[in-house]
């Protein structure tokens, strides 16, 4: 047994630390301050002589110099293992219902919960023999958590080529209880629990091969998904400023997206939507499943006024339970929200360690923090042929809405789709604020590519015509630019746009939208009969309130077939049939 | 008795450093200058070099004066008896009353657990129609006033308060003007409020840190009300002064500045006190009105920028009316599905076309021909500005829903609004 290493408190500096330490120092390790009764959890984040800065995951209000430090050897890790799912977590993976249990209202520095509860039996069945030959991350039985099967899988940290020495009976097993026991090909032999744990900063890579992400993820979001699709595993950021629905955006996202699991990182922002998410999860029926979506979902939150630097790791948290579910093969989605917050986190600690500050102030490792946390995103395809996805979708909060700053350029470097939201849009109460003039995707659509063309096209040459139309005027613009523009009006406002709080138009299927996006390329294909440009603004006026009471109906019910003929009768009366 | 210090061997802006041991982070001391008596607060520890901003100001220390350390927190006194009192920054009377030293509570403490939150869903009415139909305040939201200097920010704060129906009122001053601080006094005073609040006031003469305890001790106050089950509005103006003293420490502390001069962490700082807008499960809670002026009307400043991301919305005052476009209230949906059926509608269409209308303004202006329905859009702006936007308008939210419908059925035809037609069938005013 290695002796412990200790240390004491020389400097207090906000959250900064500096222990002064006999023996070694392990860059990253976890350390704790003993302060009276309380224990505070640090990490180890720049080591000078015998001197160890630490960042402290906890407030550290009345902390004084000559307090102990005990070093635990250990990077920040996470428990893996079934249980997670339906669970809140702070960003050092502390269950906060279990902590609220304990505590109260408040929450009560430096107690540390176990994540997850050794009380809980689980039922497993074993899926290898003894002798099997497995890796690192090969399934050895599972066990059934929520409705998902939760593959209990060979140790991570484990390499090469690993033989089955015993694996358990099928039956019930608690998390302490070991349930195989492996060799390696050094001839060690390592026991395997139901639960295991792996540091929060490396990524997951007991994989056969990553793959290019090709399939698109549907979110029901019509602008989304028809314009700006993301795939499964791929990466999308949200940039906008304060107030052009971000949050709102993710949240209906998180409940309506065509994924396995989703993961909430609600990074450095407001308790309140937090506290909607857990309170209104455990209510909402998942469509697709018919169970609560809080059982699909976990989620790690870490509020603006909790610890700094919980929130820098909360990320890796979420991402490093993301990873493990996607090693069952299952489709992971993983929302933070915001990176920027996470980026203030490290902002903040770099100037405490008084580092050269980059471009406002942000320290320069910044591109290479946010691009390492985009590649942890992906599908891969794992040694038994299964193939897992994460997703990762990140909103970004530039400071002033101003999309030259580090963040959101580091951001975009790295993303596979952008959707910028802006101020105008959500302004003129436009839902999703996503503005089409700016954003892109690099993934596929679910519509015709030829109709996404069109789509695009449409919106840019009115909005040109807008442009012109302020320069000019209304009486300056020829009746075909006029009916362009507003044909791209139309298009905007009843496709692009959707109600939040409708139930059916908040969510439309892939299958509703291939429909819509086609009836409506139609209506932006064909000429009608507008004499002046009164009698057009009449017109799509008009049919802009016919296309609003059928995007509030149910798809393919008797509503949405009357309104849908209502709406023929309407085009056929106008259009212009060419000859030929 | 603890022992007192006095190798003070430097001083900085308002920062002094002296040599001392078993000093906790952020403990509060004394500092004893000729006759008068200081506060200050341990902001740095450097193995024997302890750090302290002094709240009343450097100017008159001299390296020999005593610094005694109190070996806790900076706290406060709560309960029954504050109400009706005046307090500076740091706690102590300013009415000449008692000093209070019961039921002491340590500023500054540990934030709620999420879990133990309630979804707010009570709507706070105004008789403000901006607020009450357009961006509803909601019990235990936090929601600052975006303004400029000269507006009527303290005025409109003030009508919050006094029409608000809550238990306990926390008005926190920072750098306010001795003016303003009377004006809130007197008018609360004159409508019987005075009673269930309490002041803490750092007026802009007195020395410029005092004022980053303000929103701390009225916070801390007002949570222990809150926990006791009261409904406490608290009032906070002007969080800009707030954030410039955090940046003359952290300047004064040689911090890299992150954008124009302000320290890296306020957004964490600010998120700190505007977290504490709590619904308790079970107890009270704490909504937070905060008056942020913006230098040089400037939403992008960081003040008004990271206030911003942490608040749920914001009012943005200009031209003494409360401005549709940049005002919001994030939680109104929690509240105004519940209200009447038609309130969303109204919302969002009369928000629509009074947008509409601003862009024909901008048309007019360029001299352009006005169409019918631009005609149409500039009488209804008109009326819009007149009946619903200005201040001087005080309804309940029923009345000044059915002005909306009259509103639009005075200038449009029901098609022309886009309404959804089984609403217009109920609602549409027919005469």
């Amino acid at each position: 047994m290695e002796k412990k290493r200790t240390g004491s408190v020389i400097k207090v500096n906000a959250n900064m630390v500096t222990a002064q330490v006999e023996g070694n120092i392990i860059q990253n390790e976890v350390a704790y301050i003993i302060a009276g009764q309380e224990r505070l959890k640090a990490e180890v984040i720049r080591v000078r002589a015998n001197q160890a800065e630490m960042q402290v995951y906890e407030s550290t209000q009345g902390l004084k110099v000559g307090e102990p430090v005990e070093f635990s050897n250990q990077l920040l890790s996470v428990e893996l293992g079934p249980g997670l799912l339906g669970q809140i977590f702070d960003g050092l993976q502390n269950p906060l219902p279990a902590l609220a249990q304990k505590c109260g209202f408040f929450l009560k520095r430096g107690v540390y919960l176990e994540a997850l509860s050794n009380q809980a039996q689980w039922d497993f069945t074993p899926l290898v023999k003894t002798k099997d030959k497995v890796l690192a991350g090969s399934w050895l039985g599972f066990v059934p958590e929520k409705f998902f099967k939760h593959y209990i899988m060979a140790p991570f940290m484990l390499t090469g080529s690993l033989e089955v020495v015993s694996i358990a009976p099928a039956g019930k097993y608690n998390l302490k209880q070991p349930i195989a026991q492996l060799r390696d090909f050094a001839g060690h032999t390592h026991d395997v629990f139901l639960q295991q744990s792996w540091p929060v900063k490396i990524p997951i890579r007991a994989y056969a091969e990553k793959i290019r992400p090709h399939e698109p993820l549907v979110t029901k979001m019509r602008l989304i998904d028809s314009l700006f699709p993301v795939a499964r595993g791929g990466t999308y950021c949200i940039p906008g400023p304060f107030g052009a629905g971000k949050t709102v955006l993710q949240q209906l996202t998180s409940r309506h997206a065509e994924v396995d699991i989703v993961i909430i990182a609600a990074c450095g922002e407001r308790a309140g939507e937090v506290v909607e998410t857990l309170k209104t999860f455990p209510e909402l029926i998942d469509p697709r499943t018919d169970k609560p979506l809080i059982d699909r979902t976990v989620i790690i939150c870490n509020t603006s006024s909790m610890p700094v630097a919980a929130r820098e790791s909360s990320v890796y948290t979420a991402v490093t339970i993301a990873e493990y579910y996607r090693q069952m093969g299952l489709n992971i989605l993983l929302l933070a929200d915001s990176t920027s917050r996470w980026a203030q986190a490290m902002r903040e600690m770099s100037g405490r360690l008084e580092e050269i500050p980059g471009e406002e102030a942000f320290p320069a490792y910044l591109e290479s923090r946010i691009a390492s946390f985009y590649e942890r995103a992906g599908v891969v395809r794992l040694y038994g042929g299964a193939t897992g996805s994460v997703t990762i979708g990140g909103t970004v909060s530039p400071a002033g809405g101003n999309f030259e700053e580090p963040v959101t350029q580091a951001t975009l470097k790295v993303v596979g789709a952008f959707h910028g939201l802006s101020r105008e849009r959500s302004d003129a109460r436009k839902y999703p604020a996503i503005d089409p003039l700016i954003s892109w995707s690099k993934y596929k659509s679910i519509v015709d590519p030829k109709h996404q063309e069109k789509g695009r096209l449409i919106l840019q040459r009115s909005h040109e015509i807008a442009q012109m139309m302020k320069v000019i005027g209304e009486e300056g613009t020829s009746l075909n630019d006029y009916i362009e523009y507003l044909k791209g009006e139309f298009f905007d406002f009843i496709y692009l746009q959707q109600n939040a709080f409708d139930p059916v138009d908040e969510a439309t299927s892939q299958e509703r939208q291939v429909y819509l996006f086609a009836f409506i390329c139609d209506i932006l294909d064909s000429e009608y009969k507008l004499e002046n440009k009164e009698s057009a603004l009449h017109f799509f006026q008009a049919l802009r309130q016919l296309f609003r009471g059928w995007n509030s109906a149910e798809y393919n019910s008797k509503e949405f077939e009357e309104i849908e003929e209502k709406i023929t009768i309407f085009l056929e009366e106008k259009k212009i049939v060419k000859a030929g | 008795m603890q022992k007192a210090y006095t190798n003070i061997i430097q001083i900085a802006g308002d920062v002094i450093t002296v040599e001392a041991q078993g000093v906790g982070y952020l403990d509060i001391a004394q500092i004893t200058c000729g006759r008068s008596v200081s506060l200050a607060q341990v902001i740095r520890i450097d193995s024997t070099k302890v750090s302290l901003q002094v709240f009343a100001g450097s100017r008159g220390i001299s390296t020999q004066d005593k610094v005694r350390f109190l070996g806790h927190p900076m706290r406060v006194a709560t309960g029954e008896n504050l109400l009706g009192r005046i307090f500076n920054g740091s706690g102590l009377p300013l009415d000449r009353g008692p000093i209070l030293s019961e039921n002491l509570t340590a500023i500054g403490a540990p934030s709620v657990n999420p879990v133990k939150r309630i979804i707010p869903n009570k709507i706070i009415r105004t008789g403000i129609p901006m607020i009450d139909v357009f961006n509803s305040l909601v019990e235990s939201q936090k929601l600052p006033v975006f303004s400029i200097a000269g507006e009527p920010y303290n005025e409109l704060l003030a009508r919050i308060a006094i029409q608000a129906e809550v238990d306990i009122i926390i008005l926190g001053g920072m750098g306010l003007k001795y003016d303003d601080f009377l004006f809130f006094r007197e008018t609360l005073n004159a409508h019987g409020a005075l009673s269930r609040c309490v002041f803490f006031i750092h007026t802009a003469s007195d020395p410029t840190v005092e004022c980053l305890l303000v929103p701390d001790i009225s916070l801390a106050v007002a949570e222990d009300f809150a926990l006791k089950g009261k409904r406490v509005l608290v009032l906070l103006t002007d969080m800009t002064n707030f954030a410039d003293s955090l940046k003359e420490i952290s300047i004064t502390m040689e911090q890299v500045p992150s954008n124009r001069g302000y320290p890296g962490d306020l957004y964490s700082q600010l998120a700190a006190r505007y977290e504490k807008a709590v619904d308790f499960e079970g107890a009270g809670s704490i909504t937070i009105l905060a008056a942020t002026t913006m230098p040089g009307d400037d939403v992008t400043h960081p003040v008004p920028d990271n206030t911003g991301y942490i608040t749920e919305g914001q009012f943005y005052l200009k031209s003494a009316v409360i401005e549709p476009f940049g005002s919001l209230s994030r939680l109104k949906q929690q509240v105004n599905g519940k209200t009447r059926p038609d309130h969303r509608t109204i919302m969002d269409t009369m928000i629509q076309l009074f947008a509409d209308y601003r862009q024909t303004l901008e048309k007019q202006s360029m001299g352009f021909q006005m169409s019918a329905w631009d005609k149409k859009l500039l009488k209804y702006g008109l009326f819009f500005e007149e009946k619903m936007m200005s201040l001087k308008v005080n309804i309940p939210l029923e009345k000044a829903l059915d002005l909306g419908w009259q509103i639009l059925a005075d200038c449009f035809s029901p098609e022309e609004t886009g309404i959804k037609l089984s609403i217009i069938e109920q609602f549409w005013p027919r005469d």
